[in-house]
């Protein structure tokens, strides 16, 4: 295992970036105005994350690796996003309970990494922190208009859960790497915030009329890099193209 | 450039007739993002913060103000980027906020939203989407003059 500060980085960065992306697919083509902007301004915010997180990856690195170095140069099996980030944006509904069910466990554990021992960690939080909190008030409203609103877009809503919540799990599973971080103060246990983060998506899906799941069945392979979906490699296909067709090319 | 370097209350003299570049009527000091100015040896360190992680303008501040203060005459410049403690719209100063209004940019209000219309003065608005022009704003409407407007989000 490379160094674990190095992987957790690039879980964190890989996250923002891959949902970065996959948000700002939306860019012009969203339902209307004021969603298209909202969504490229989830997206900013998000790359803007990325740049942070994946920059002090690099440095952590020592290698001579820079944020674009990393979201550009590596390959599937080099990202440790959680699988739930790069799956497909499908309609409207889907990604906006894909956002819900991802900001209500980013700012959980962005409030936690605030606490961090290591200084720069907790500084990227603080500032991450401030941005999610409006992610979240979003689309937890959406979420709760849509899936409290026509049968048809209740129906859709239901529809996103049932396909998105095995993703869910996947964020609070511990590893080897978080026990490092937990030992070294620098990031909190996954696991340790499921009781907070399910007791929040009851809450929210009540007033949703929407029902969870009762499978607590979660993919995983994503946070590790062991095996991501099939959907994060055709996403790389178009957000690395430039690189890949003109290695190195700088404008 | 004459022999001895300026002093810190100039340069932010210098620092505060750099507009900022989305929202021109403010200059970078009525925004508060530059945090430090400080002489390291023959070295002038500016320290500034960026208001959203992912704002666009944060490279253009960055090239302004080495533009405008190489146009003073300095010539050994650092840029400082300090993330902590994370920019917030309380660092916005009174003139800068009154400026906004003028504009027709309702300033943040610790309430979570404009006190009144920016154009008639109304108190009656509602809110259009949390979201809007530029990461540091969102979308609201006067509900008497009918006129939409943009507010200038509390973080």
């Amino acid at each position: 295992m490379s160094d674990p500060l190095f992987e957790f980085c690039c879980r964190m960065g890989d996250n923002t970036l891959v949902l970065g992306h996959r948000v700002s697919e939306w860019c012009g083509v969203a339902p209307v105005l004021e969603e298209d902007i909202a969504l490229a301004n989830t997206a900013l915010d998000l790359i803007g994350q990325t740049q942070l997180w994946l920059g002090l990856a690099g440095e952590v690195e020592g290698k001579g690796r820079d944020a674009d170095k990393l979201a550009f140069h590596r390959d599937v099996w080099d990202f440790r996003n959680v699988l739930l980030a790069e799956q497909p944006n499908g309609d409207f509904g889907q990604t906006m309970m894909r956002q819900f069910l991802f900001d209500s466990w980013h700012l959980m554990y962005l409030k936690a990494l605030m606490s961090s021992s290591h200084e720069q960690v907790a500084a990227i939080a603080e500032k991450s922190v401030k941005e999610v909190t409006y992610h979240l008030e979003r689309s937890t409203d959406t979420v709760i208009g849509l899936g409290d609103g026509t049968t048809e877009s209740h129906e859709r809503m239901q529809k996103a859960l049932d396909r998105l919540y095995p993703f869910v799990g996947e964020m609070f599973i511990d590893d080897e790497v978080d026990a490092a971080m937990v030992e070294a103060g620098i990031a909190p246990d996954p696991s340790s915030l499921r009781a907070e983060y399910d007791a929040h998506l009851d809450t929210v899906l009540a007033e949703a009329t929407l029902t969870k799941p009762e499978d607590d069945f979660a993919h995983k392979g994503g946070k590790t890099g062991v095996r991501h979906t099939e959907h994060l490699g055709h996403m790389l296909t178009q957000m690395q193209w430039l690189q890949r067709a003109y290695p190195d090319a700088t404008w | 450039m004459v022999g001895e370097r300026p002093s810190i209350e100039t340069v932010w003299e210098w620092l505060s007739a750099v507009p900022d570049p989305e929202i021109p009527v403010i200059s970078l000091t009525d925004l508060g993002i530059i945090r430090d100015v400080a002489w390291q040896g023959d070295t002038l360190e500016v320290t500034v913060t960026p208001t959203y992680s992912g704002c666009p303008a944060t490279t253009i501040i960055n090239l302004d103000i080495e533009t405008a203060l190489r146009g003073h005459g300095i010539e050994n410049l650092s840029l400082k980027r300090q993330l902590s403690p994370a920019w917030t719209t309380d660092w916005l100063t009174e003139e800068g906020k009154a400026k906004l209004e003028e504009y027709g940019i309702a300033p943040p209000q610790p309430a979570g939203g404009p006190k009144h219309c920016p154009l008639c003065k109304s108190e009656n608005v509602e809110r259009i989407s949390q979201f809007g022009s530029t990461p540091c704003k969102a979308q609201w409407r006067c509900t008497d003059c009918l006129e939409p407007f943009d507010y200038f989000k509390c973080i």
